[in-house]
């Protein structure tokens, strides 16, 4: 299936739980916000949560800022 | 002791985490300055880089965090990220910045004022970033932000407290601390807005790209206890204008 | 809730201030209230002129060459309270009156004809007689022909400050007169006045109803002035941080020994009164300071220029006593009897100029029951 991350079009295996994408990004969990179709997940959510054909994730993290 | 929204600080120098070498660098100036609070902006996970990741090196016992929403050029743009900052374990405390000039990087009053009175009905603690505009400040002093943070100058251009007479105002009228950021590039910058009476400073640029951004960062963190101390200790009159020539000049007239 | 710290932690801090914290306090941008204590203290005393110099050229800064002139309008000299050394107290066997709207509107335009468009309704303390119905009636009579109505009658509650806002009262002015609770406690023997605490908190309701101006004030020759003065910069402090869209004025309303039977417990020299009013201005540039016609002809031409900004002429301090025959009994003995011109000349004279109007009702238009001029 295909979605939208961080702006870029993925091809992924259907039906895949968020905690596994960010496990296969390499992404620690904890450190990662994630917002799916415009809706923030709860860290509980992300070993439950199943991306879909058409899914908008935006994975958000703490950078440097002033 | 300088007290934030409940919240006590020993160092009233705040640093920034952004444009420095390399985190192992930022770890060791955040170190040098004494800061207890510094900010951190939210990006996009860069999906090529996924080890890229400050949090390796911030620890989160010692620093509060201060999440900002540097980027959001809009109300809508800052409560959204002021959010995902909630949702990151960011806590409630938050720098607002609405900045929709690219070029200059200045806070925009009307949006900053939007989003500060939503953002305080949903808990946050607010910091909002503005220009040095006594009015604005206390109309989100109003609003329920914690503190104020005023611009010397504009973000990154080192020229110092520009905006000495309005923040003079601000920090008389204040009922929230008062803490100058941006524009702050020598320690005698922040020394000048403690000793106007500034509560603390933020430095980010400054420290970050110098030669030797360990050493600048002690140079700040001293430069702020010298200007608070001076602050107390009561600096000394300047004339401003001569005596009367005479001790009842002008007062013939009393009974 | 403004508090007041008791009246000897005022005077101690006064008292210590040294002469070197006078020409600090006298050169720093904010001297703050270290500074007004060193200014009104002992120490600072061989500094009038200096005070006066420094108090003049923020007053010019801030004001201009300007004088704002206004009217007193008695309107009742009836009062449930007993204050040791008021005229109208209820102790006191004096012709009292209230006027009716007929007779106070008269008397406006007796002011009115004479030019003054800055009135000040003054009535003594009883809601009986003088009630926040006849006040509202008689803005709303008023507002029309007037720049700027102020009231100084019994404390209110913010709701009903409220409701004489929108019937076109634009300031409320009313005097703690002592800070010390002490003394406070003996001269006020019976009535509603009693209430320090409620009496203290009378500004704040003011402002937060919206009026444009809350005037404060403490009569002088009650406590000890210098600790009056320190109490009123922190009054005035503490209404500007929690008010800070609100005008601040003060008043300096003084006990002269001559006069009646009360003799002032601490009196109060001209010069006494000149430090006070320096100390303030030096405190506070932006605040108005009035200076009525309790004080001679004499002594208010020589303080133009130097710091109050709000002077009355041709008073008359009992109800009905522009116009009408059987006038009342006087609150206080005038001591500048002078006519508008004649003071208007005085200012003139020194340089400065008598504004009659400074401001208009057309500009506050809130409130459902305006009135056609």
């Amino acid at each position: 299936m295909k979605i939208l991350c961080n702006g870029e079009t993925l091809e992924l295996a259907a039906g895949i739980r968020v905690a596994d994408y960010l496990s296969q990004l390499g992404l620690d969990a904890s450190s990662v916000v994630v917002e799916c179709d415009g809706k923030i997940l709860t860290r509980e959510e992300y070993g439950s949560h199943a991306l879909q054909d058409g899914s908008v994730l935006e994975l958000i993290r703490f950078v440097g800022g002033g | 002791m300088l007290t934030i929204a409940g919240r006590k600080f020993r160092s009233r120098l705040f640093g920034g985490t952004g444009k420095f070498s390399s985190p192992e660098i930022m770890k060791e100036a955040l170190a040098a300055s004494g800061c207890e609070m510094v900010t951190v902006a939210l990006r996009r996970v860069d999906l090529n880089n996924p080890a890229d990741d400050i949090m390796r090196v911030l620890d989160r016992e010692r620093y509060l965090f201060l999440p900002n929403t540097s980027g959001a050029r809009d109300a809508g743009e800052a409560i959204r990220l002021a959010r995902l900052a909630r949702a990151s374990g960011g806590g409630e405390w938050l720098k607002l910045e609405v900045t929709p000039d690219p070029r200059t990087l200045l806070p925009d009053p009307i949006e900053t004022l939007k989003a500060t009175e939503e953002l305080v009905k949903e808990g946050f603690k607010v910091l909002p970033y503005i220009n040095a505009d006594p009015i604005l400040a206390l109309r989100l002093q109003d609003a329920g932000a914690v503190a104020v943070m005023p611009l010397g100058s504009p973000i990154g251009t080192n020229q110092g407290v520009l905006t000495r007479f309005q923040i003079e105002i601000i920090i008389a009228q204040a009922q929230v601390p008062v803490i100058v950021d941006a524009g702050l590039g020598a320690p005698s910058h922040v020394a000048e807005a403690m000793e106007m009476g500034a509560d603390a400073v933020l430095v980010n640029t400054a420290i970050a790209v110098a030669g030797d951004p360990v050493r600048m960062a002690r140079a700040f963190a001293m430069a702020v206890e010298a200007g608070r101390i001076a602050y107390e200790a009561g600096l000394g009159a300047v004339r401003k204008d001569a005596a009367p020539s005479s001790p009842e000049d002008g007062l013939g007239f009393l009974r | 809730m403004f508090t007041i710290p008791e009246f000897p932690a005022l005077q101690d801090a006064i008292s210590r201030a040294t002469e070197a914290e006078v020409v600090r306090a006298l050169h720093a941008d904010r001297p703050g209230l270290a500074g007004l204590a060193a200014l009104l203290s002992p120490a600072a005393e061989p500094h009038l002129a200096a005070m006066a110099k420094h108090s003049a050229a923020i007053t010019s800064q801030r004001f201009g060459r300007t004088m704002q002139m206004y009217a007193p309008v008695y309107v009742s000299s009836f009062c449930a309270n007993r204050c040791a050394y008021c005229g109208f107290s209820a102790d006191n066997i004096i012709d009292r009156r209230v006027l009716t709207f007929a007779e106070a509107e008269s008397e406006a335009m007796i002011l009115h004809q004479r030019g003054f468009s800055h009135l000040l309704l003054v009535s003594g303390e009883a809601p009986a007689k003088v009630g926040v119905d006849y006040l509202e009636e008689l803005a709303l009579r008023l507002r029309g022909r007037f720049a700027a109505l102020s009231i100084e009658v019994q404390p209110l509650a913010t709701e009903e400050y409220a409701r004489l806002f929108r019937a076109g009262i634009t300031a409320v002015a009313v005097y703690q007169e002592t800070y010390d609770r002490g003394v406070y406690k003996q001269v006020h023997l019976a009535g509603r006045k009693a209430d320090f605490d409620y009496r203290l908190e009378t500004p704040a309701r003011a402002a937060a109803a919206g009026m444009r101006e809350v005037g404060i004030g403490a009569l002088l020759g009650l406590a000890d002035w210098r600790a009056e003065g320190l109490a009123l910069g922190l009054h005035l402090a503490w209404l500007r941080k929690h008010y800070w869209r609100t005008g601040l004025t003060v008043s300096f309303p003084r006990m002269r020994p001559a006069q009646g039977e009360f003799k002032p417990l601490n009196p109060v020299s001209e010069r006494n009164l000149s430090q006070m009013i320096f100390a303030l201005r030096i405190f506070d540039p932006d605040v108005g300071l009035y200076l009525s016609t309790r004080e001679e002809a004499r002594y208010r031409d020589g303080m133009i220029g130097l710091g109050p900004t709000r002077y009355s002429a041709g008073s008359c301090t009992a109800p009905g006593g522009y116009g009408l025959a059987d006038a009342g009994g006087e609150q206080f003995e005038v001591g500048d009897s002078r006519s508008l011109a004649e003071v208007s000349a005085a200012i003139q004279q020194k340089g400065f100029d008598p504004v009659l109007k400074d401001w208009d009702a057309v500009f506050q238009i809130k409130g459902d029951r305006q009135q056609a001029a």
